[in-house]
């Protein structure tokens, strides 16, 4: 029986996945053809989706982007045995665009089943685990830290570091959280890998239990991603089945329990602690630190709260040891960083890249230039508090420290195209209206600092005392970068900054030029 | 979209005493009963409150907090926008500020028939496929204007 592989990643099922599936399901009945559908994950050429999945005996052919209507075709010319078709883009892994990629922490996505423990073993799932066992707890956290790992939410921190923190850290109870609240525009890195390899997430998560000695953890994944929870609870399931979850996983002492969380919609409870608040039920309201999570962090006790890719590459660094993921990378930024290209681009995808690539290579090379074929003229990066930058800071080496460097910070990886048509005086007020509508409202800052900044952009744009008000604005960007209390606040002058700085002649505009546009 | 129970003082019992052996049940209640009911009545509140051995004020402040627990029903359908950066790189603002135009309409609110409500959402992670949106739960990749308004006729008739 031919295995056919069509995504059920949220991206693909957005482009008419469903209806593919069922449109091959009806002309292979149809036929008489005997077949079998897989729903992977996507490979992260998401400008191919839906990509169909052939297996053959060269080796798995892709098909995309494929819309029902082209069913029919597909068939006609053979597909399922790797039949020549326009819509066909020969063996899908020698696609030039895994070329200059590093695969690690997407190493499955998109290749197996992701609800199948079976098949997530037999791609080398639970080496990780089964390592640690044999370790030891310090060792494991020793791994970690000599993989040079950092905080993959935008943070940057050390996460060896703070793995042993909580473990060192004397309580009778401790928690692993994983941060699944991936609010910033242009990233799907958490969500991709969610659907195309959950058990990674499992499997990293149980590796920091053993590790932090801990019984319990939660995923707190944001409500926008409803296809996410269908699928990572079936992971669950399908874990505790297997006895990969539960108690004496895989023989061990070990016993680890996950629960899967949804959020409600608060852009704000991606923040650590604010996530915690909510995850106890309360507010999302943003805690002070100190104390930090890993002290005091869910209930009150030692807390590890890991973004999703930094917790799914565990496993990796794991069973091939912390050295060969240092070996990537560059300067203190070690190992892969899933890169995610989107908005006004050509080829729009994600992108897992040693670090240290120039903004021009994302976004020219890999990304191919706009969608709209215009030039390219800023590119935000690191989600809605990211800066803006412009084509003349396209050697910028993708690096957190480097990012720094230019008043810029990496996030969670994203990249958001913008062509030539942007008025950037509009996207620095809708950066202030975004952080008014997500504050939590417990520091002034953000809370009013957020709101004036709307009404004073509104002003520069209809040209009202333009030049005090850039002053002004400028102001209190810095009072709310240095003020705030968390990097809602602190991180949403960044945009707002940037654009001024990088394009001073949005913001001149006479007001009837700007609204005619 | 499956339609939803009216309210049941008795059933959001039930539904909150089925949580409540989970650590920091109230987001786990208050979707469920969101998805019971098809929004967070106001006499599940103080219910909550009890339950929960918090004040009504403290339940309040939860349920007002998140932009996911509606307190007043929705209409038959719902459709998010995604408003954010990336979405905005493909036009997403102009498309839907249009959308909003020709239906009369605010963020937020519903059409006077009950069919369709509208709301902002920022980001739902199809960034690749800007500009999105969600119609009932389900993903909408490289939205327009025309697909809009097929989707508020389809809202009408069923």
């Amino acid at each position: 029986m031919t295995k056919i592989y069509i995504p059920r990643d949220m991206a693909a099922i957005a482009m008419g996945a469903k209806r593919v599936v069922a449109a091959v399901q009806k002309e292979a009945a149809s036929r008489g053809i005997n077949i079998e559908i897989i729903r992977n994950g996507s490979r992260g050429m998401l400008w191919l989706e839906p990509l169909i999945e052939v297996e053959t005996p060269a080796g798995r052919i892709g098909y995309g982007p494929v819309k029902p209507g082209d069913v029919g075709s597909l068939f006609d010319a053979g597909f399922l045995s790797g039949g020549a078709h326009p819509l066909g883009i020969g063996k899908v892994e020698e696609h030039p665009y895994f070329a200059r990629q590093r695969r690690v922490t997407f190493q499955r996505c998109g290749v197996i089943d992701p609800v199948s423990c079976a098949e997530y073993i037999a791609h080398g799932g639970y080496k990780g685990l089964d390592r640690a066992f044999q370790i030891g707890p310090e060792a494991t956290i020793a791994e970690i830290a000599a993989s040079g790992l950092r905080g993959r939410g935008g943070a940057g921190f050390p996460t060896g570091v703070k793995w042993k923190t909580v473990a060192d850290c004397p309580a009778d109870k401790r928690y692993v959280v994983v941060n699944a609240d991936e609010g910033d525009s242009g990233t799907f890195a958490d969500r991709m890998i969610m659907e195309g390899d959950p058990f990674s997430l499992i499997e990293g998560m149980t590796i920091c239990a053993f590790a932090i000695g801990s019984d319990k953890g939660y995923v707190y994944l944001r409500s926008e991603y409803p296809v996410v929870a269908e699928i990572f609870n079936e992971s669950l399931a399908a874990a505790k089945a297997a006895g990969v979850l539960g108690k004496n996983i895989r023989g061990s002492n070990l016993s680890f329990d996950i629960e899967l969380r949804i959020g409600a919609g608060a852009y704000v409870c991606g923040e650590e602690t604010s996530l915690l608040e909510s995850l106890e039920g309360k507010r999302g309201i943003v805690r002070a630190k100190p104390p930090l999570p890993a002290h005091a962090g869910l209930f009150g006790k030692p807390t590890v709260v890991n973004n999703v890719l930094s917790m799914a590459t565990a496993p990796m660094i794991l069973a091939d040891g912390g050295a060969a993921y240092h070996a990537l990378g560059m300067d203190r930024s070690r190992g892969t960083i899933p890169l995610q290209i989107a908005g006004n681009v050509k080829y729009a995808g994600l992108c897992e890249v040693p670090f240290g690539l120039t903004l021009d290579e994302i976004v020219n090379d890999i990304g191919g230039g706009t969608l709209s074929g215009r030039p390219v003229r800023a590119v935000q990066v690191g989600g809605p508090l990211g800066a803006y930058l412009p084509v003349s800071l396209f050697d910028t080496r993708f690096d957190y420290e480097a990012y720094v460097k230019v008043d810029s910070l990496i996030g969670h990886g994203g990249l958001v195209v913008f062509d030539d048509t942007v008025d950037m005086s509009w996207m620095a007020r809708f950066g202030m209206e975004f952080c008014a509508i997500e504050s939590c409202g417990k520091c002034t800052p953000c809370r009013i600092g957020s709101t004036r900044g709307v009404e004073t952009i509104d002003k520069i744009r209809a040209g009202e005392n333009a030049a005090a008000n850039i002053e002004l604005l400028k102001d209190l960007c810095n009072t709310m970068k240095f003020g705030s209390l968390c990097a809602l606040g602190g991180f949403a002058p960044y945009p707002v900054e940037s654009a001024l700085r990088h394009f001073p002649e949005d913001f001149q505009k006479p007001a009837l030029e700007a609204a005619a546009e | 979209m499956s339609a939803a129970a009216p309210w049941d003082a008795a059933r959001a019992r039930e539904i909150i005493s089925a949580h409540l052996g989970l650590e920091g049940p109230a987001l786990p209640i208050l979707h469920a009963l969101k998805k019971e009911f098809g929004y967070v009545p106001e006499a599940a509140v103080p219910q909550m409150a009890d339950a929960l051995n918090i004040s009504r004020a403290e339940m309040h402040g939860v349920v007002t907090f998140y932009h996911d627990f509606n307190r007043e029903p929705h209409g038959r359908h719902v459709l998010k926008i995604c408003r954010a950066e990336s979405c905005q790189s493909m036009g997403a603002e102009k498309m839907a500020l249009d959308f909003l135009a020709r239906l009369k309409l605010e963020w937020g609110k519903t059409t006077p028939d009950g069919s369709l409500t509208v709301e902002a959402v920022y980001c739902l992670g199809l960034c690749s496929h800007s500009p999105s949106a969600m119609y009932d739960g389900e993903p909408i990749g490289r939205v327009d204007g025309a697909m809009l308004d097929e989707l508020a006729q389809e809202a009408k008739s069923a």
